[in-house]
């Protein structure tokens, strides 16, 4: 961006938006917004400055890069968590200034380029779980105030062989054929018939948050269905739900206040965050200012509504939600309430609930076999949690209470199957056995 | 040999409800705060999940949440003549331990004491004369008015979203509340909880007789609540297994369910549990506490200095450790003279087993705190002249559970086992209720705590020796209030009753309550309290004491909301003074 518009930047930065603008003034606007806090930042920021390290440490939350590069009980960003792919596993490497293991000796613009473009030290080709195909949407800004901040933290000598990937996909080579197929590279263009708040929240959320990440379903090289983007998708036996504004298994009846206080707390009317979104809340979403949550929550809003097509629901005569009731009735409902409406804050609504209607039952199967913790944050801090029922239902047992939590009500999703909920079993308890 | 750690500023002997309270309370202000707890940590999800907390062998039958005797317990004998033993098995009441104490498998009936309770002495003096009470009591005022305590049990009550109706606001007189209470500055946080068949007719048939019944206030919620901490609680299922168990659904107040969460965020605290704290040391002076030693599983010994030491075990361990750290003077029986172990007190229980033909009860629908009460006969409600002793209870109809094992309820005359046994029970589950007493039970001069001068813990320390028998004027009062609970019961119709009041000396062996109090007072008088009214050491300053020990004699009440109130009261003395100035505190 040429500097002249920087020059103008900073003398716009603290002056009101006004609802009715130029297409100038518009354009400075979204861009000012998508550069964030560091108002007064230059074209090559200073990496000493508190603002700039400050607004790293933001971004570096908001991308929740210790989620991965901060192994379990391991130093803040030393790298060695573990990522289970579709493909094999792959460990996040140091990102310490430690020169030897982590990035001390890696220049900026080869930061620039690894988060960007997925291009490592050395020409090697990254593999997607590191999101540069969201990143790749950020300001070079933002990257290095993220690079400032990393310069900040504890150097931590931790060699880690990121590529534990079996053949053919240890070829890192691979990755140029996939880039071409699925990554389209450029830092992100605002949307000038939309709103400075809609543009920040599309910022984030195709950028640094990488919410598509998880919620759009991928194809069979891992690569996101674009067509199909925030409409749901399994990753890590996990069903990472459809955020789209589709009204019974999307987002459709949340309002931006309920997507914000969600994010915030972990908690609204509707629902409470547990699983991996509760990891996401917790290290990053709960973290982010009420401005950018806002932001958010009106560009998710903003999102058209699809993969909801409804199926039939399961009648209330098949044997399976005959059964399910009764064990729904006997197991469930002290806590969900007969009528699946949940309690605010501690026990997740069912009844019309978009999380128990998903195209796949994956979520909901995994809940009841191995329990689930809500997140806590300071705005909700009272991380209920439910109880593993494995040791008490059999595999049609769990079939049954799910495909009745899934078409009671008058809700509407597929029937879950004990063949599934057998596999899921197996899956839980080799995650057990493992080191 | 203890290995030092590095100091901090508060050290907090068990995680209960007051160790919870003054935890949140001061790491608030930045201060750091070590619980150090003798029990397991204690989580609701983790410990008792619905999915198997109603399980009343484990529970109930074999004690799980309870000290285990190998672990500690105490010896008991009725009086001075006698050799005192160790209790082997849990009798008459069951000792908590692990984090939440006794929170987590209470009853959470939570109750505010009289006005006239805290002035006890004062009060009945006033009204009858010294010469009414027995010679050998030793009751005496608390040091603390109900006026002073009531915007700390309105903090307790609103922590735990109690469940009630107000009988009495701002000095108004409420319709269906308790019209004997004293003033409360707001409402319930929650209204009561609905009330099952049985307390509906007990009730009206109180009303007919022209006393005015309300509902039990509860900490088992009528609906969904979340504190002023954000803590969020889910309402009662009625499922009745709340005294001695954990509450699965989040809906029974605890330290669980109301404080730990916030606690827990909270990076000045610190919980080490499964450490037992084995005295409180104190600096060369003998008048200020350094910290505390206490031991870890495998055996090693630690010293944790501290500024402040807070002394919230259960009861009766509160005064086995400040005798066994020579902090202020022992009770001497025979003088009378000494504070440690000094009025000990308990509570005088009993019901009316009330059979009937008709009608259909389905007393499993409960809750710990469920039920219709009467307060006509509670305290100093009504002219004790005429019956010649003094004290009272609430009695009502509770129906805290009607579980399988050990809800089988029979009339008289029937066998003890087979088949005719077995009929009795069926015919009778669901058509029998059992009234119930809560009544006082005053102080006297030969109920104490000492420390045995034969058995010994696993540390090699004396164990709490207790020495108690109902009195007289308890007995009377025990047999007047479960005949005026009968004459109630009478009037619903019941096809028989069997009255069970308090008789003859008191038994260590049939469960009759937890409410043990007394033992390390407060009062006004370093002479007859180990604490000030402030529930700090008259001896050592920097050391504090919590909880139904600080009672100078129990009331007809449930004594939780008390304590709870008590352990604010003297909070809120620490932040304005004590935390300004440390040194002993003046009465302001």
């Amino acid at each position: 961006m040429p500097s002249t518009n920087h020059l103008m930047l900073r003398s716009a930065h603290n002056a009101p938006l006004e609802a009715r603008t130029t297409p100038m003034q518009f354009l400075l606007a979204c861009a000012l917004l998508v550069l964030g806090t560091a108002g007064a930042r230059a074209q090559n920021p200073d990496k000493q400055s508190f603002e700039v390290i400050e607004h790293g440490r933001y971004m570096a939350i908001a991308g929740d890069c210790a989620a991965c590069h901060t192994a379990k009980s391991g130093q803040p960003f030393a790298g060695g968590g573990a990522l289970q792919t579709p493909f094999g596993t792959l460990l996040a490497p140091n990102i310490t200034p430690d020169v030897e293991t982590g990035i001390g000796g890696v220049t900026e613009d080869e930061f620039l380029d690894a988060v960007r473009n997925g291009i490592g030290h050395g020409g090697i080709h990254l593999y997607p779980a590191m999101p540069y195909t969201y990143y790749t949407k950020m300001t070079r800004e933002d990257v290095i105030a993220i690079r400032a901040y990393l310069d900040t933290v504890q150097p931590v000598r931790n060699e880690v062989h990121a590529n534990q990937l079996p053949f053919p996909f240890n070829q890192r080579e691979t990755m140029l054929g996939w880039n071409e197929l699925y990554f389209t590279p450029g830092e992100f263009k605002p949307e000038p018939s939309k709103s400075a708040e809609w543009n920040r929240g599309a910022y984030i959320v195709e950028g640094v948050e990488h919410c598509g990440l998880c919620h759009t379903p991928k194809n069979v090289m891992g690569g996101d269905e674009n067509s199909r983007a925030m409409q749901g998708s399994v990753l890590q036996n996990w069903y990472a739900p459809n955020m789209t504004g589709e009204r019974r298994a999307g987002i459709g009846d949340w309002t931006v206040e309920d997507i914000t206080l969600y994010l915030k707390t972990g908690r609204n009317r509707y629902d409470i965050a547990s699983g991996p979104m509760a990891d996401a809340v917790y290290h990053s979403t709960s973290h982010l200012t009420d401005a950018d949550l806002r932001a958010i929550a009106v560009y998710l809003k903003d999102l058209p509504p699809g993969g909801g097509v409804a199926p039939q629901p399961v009648s209330a005569q098949d044997p399976a939600m005959q059964e399910g009731q009764a064990i729904y009735n006997n197991q469930c409902a002290a806590c969900h309430t007969v009528a699946g409406e949940g309690i605010v804050g501690l026990f997740p609504r069912l009844n019309g609930a978009p999380v128990v209607q998903q195209a796949q039952a994956t979520s909901l199967i995994r809940v009841v076999l191995e329990g689930s913790r809500a997140v806590a944050t300071d705005g909700a801090p009272t991380g209920p949690a439910m109880p593993s029922f494995a040791w008490r239902l059999s595999d049609a047992e769990v079939a049954a209470v799910v495909t009745y939590i899934r078409n009671a009500w008058g809700n509407a999703a597929q029937p879950a199957s004990a063949s599934e909920v057998g596999n899921m079993r197996q899956v839980l308890h080799r995650q057990a056995q493992a080191p | 040999m203890a290995t030092k750690l590095p100091a901090t500023d508060i050290v907090i002997i068990g995680l209960g409800w007051t160790g919870s309270i003054i935890a949140e309370s001061m790491t608030k202000v930045g201060v750091n705060v070590v619980a150090i707890e003798r029990g397991p940590w204690r989580d609701t999800a983790t410990d008792f999940p619905p999915t198997y907390s109603p399980d009343e062998l484990r529970y109930a039958v074999r004690h799980d949440l309870f000290v285990r005797p190998a672990q500690t317990t105490l010896t008991f004998r009725n009086n001075i003549r006698q050799t005192a033993l160790p209790i082997r098995t849990w009798g008459a009441f069951l000792l908590p331990n692990g984090v939440g104490g006794a929170g987590v498998h209470w009853n959470a009936q939570t109750w505010r004491f009289l006005p006239t309770d805290f002035v006890l002495k004062t009060h009945l003096t006033q009204r009858y004369g010294a010469k009414f009470l027995p010679p050998d009591m030793t009751i005496q005022d608390w040091g603390v008015t109900y006026d002073e305590l009531e915007p700390h049990l309105d903090t307790f009550e609103y922590l735990c979203g109690t469940s009630g109706t107000a009988g009495n606001l701002k000095g108004q007189k409420q319709p269906f509340g308790n019209p004997f209470e004293g003033a409360r500055s707001r409402p319930y946080p929650t209204p009561a909880q609905k009330q099952p068949y049985g307390p509906v007719l007990w009730a009206e048939a109180a009303k007919e007789m022209g006393y005015s019944p309300f509902p039990q206030p509860s900490g088992n919620l009528s609906q969904a609540y979340t504190n002023p901490l954000g803590v969020t609680m889910g309402p009662c299922t009625y499922c009745g297994f709340c005294e001695r168990f954990g509450c699965g659904n989040y809906s029974k107040a605890s330290p669980q369910t109301t404080l730990l969460p916030v606690l827990m965020r909270r990076s000045n605290f610190e919980a080490r549990t499964e450490c037992e704290v084995t005295r409180i040391n104190l600096d060369n002076t003998g008048k200020r506490a350094t910290g505390v030693t206490y031991v870890d599983t495998q055996g090693r010994e630690w010293e944790q200095p501290a500024e402040m030491v807070f002394l919230c075990a259960f009861q009766m361990f509160n005064v086995q450790l400040l005798l066994l750290s020579r902090i202020g003077q022992p009770y001497d029986v025979n003088t009378g003279q000494g504070v440690i172990g000094r009025n000990f007190s308990y509570q005088v229980t009993s019901s009316v087993e009330s059979f009937f033909d008709n009608k259909i009860f389905n007393t499993f629908i409960a809750s710990g705190a469920i039920g219709m009460c009467i307060d006509d006969f509670n305290g100093d409600n009504f002219d004790h002249g005429p019956y010649g002793f003094v004290g009272g209870g609430y009695m009502g109809m509770v129906q805290p559970n009607a579980r399988p094992i050990e809800a089988t309820p029979t009339p008289p005359g029937t066998p003890q086992w087979g088949a005719a046994w077995k009929k009795a029970v069926k015919d009778n589950y669901l058509s029998t209720i059992l009234p119930a007493v809560h009544g006082s039970c005053y102080s006297y001069r030969d109920c104490y705590l000492d420390l045995d001068p034969t058995y010994k813990d696993r540390f090699g320390r004396p164990l709490m020796r207790l020495t108690f028998d109902f009195h007289e004027n308890e007995l009377k009062m025990s047999q007047f209030l479960t005949d005026r609970l009968a004459e109630i019961v009478q009037r619903m119709g019941p096809r028989q009753i069997v009255k069970l009041p308090r008789t003859g000396h008191f038994n260590i062996v049939p469960y009759q309550t937890t409410h043990t109090c007394g033992g390390a007072i407060m009062g006004t008088d370093p002479k007859t309290s180990a604490l000030n009214r402030y529930l700090q050491s008259w001896d050592v300053h920097n050391l504090f004491v919590t909880g139904a020990t600080n009672f100078p004699q129990n009331a007809g009440y449930n004594p939780t909301g008390t304590i709870g109130a008590l352990t604010y009261w003297m909070l809120d003395a620490v932040h304005k003074q004590y935390l300004k100035s440390p040194g002993p505190m003046e009465h302001t």
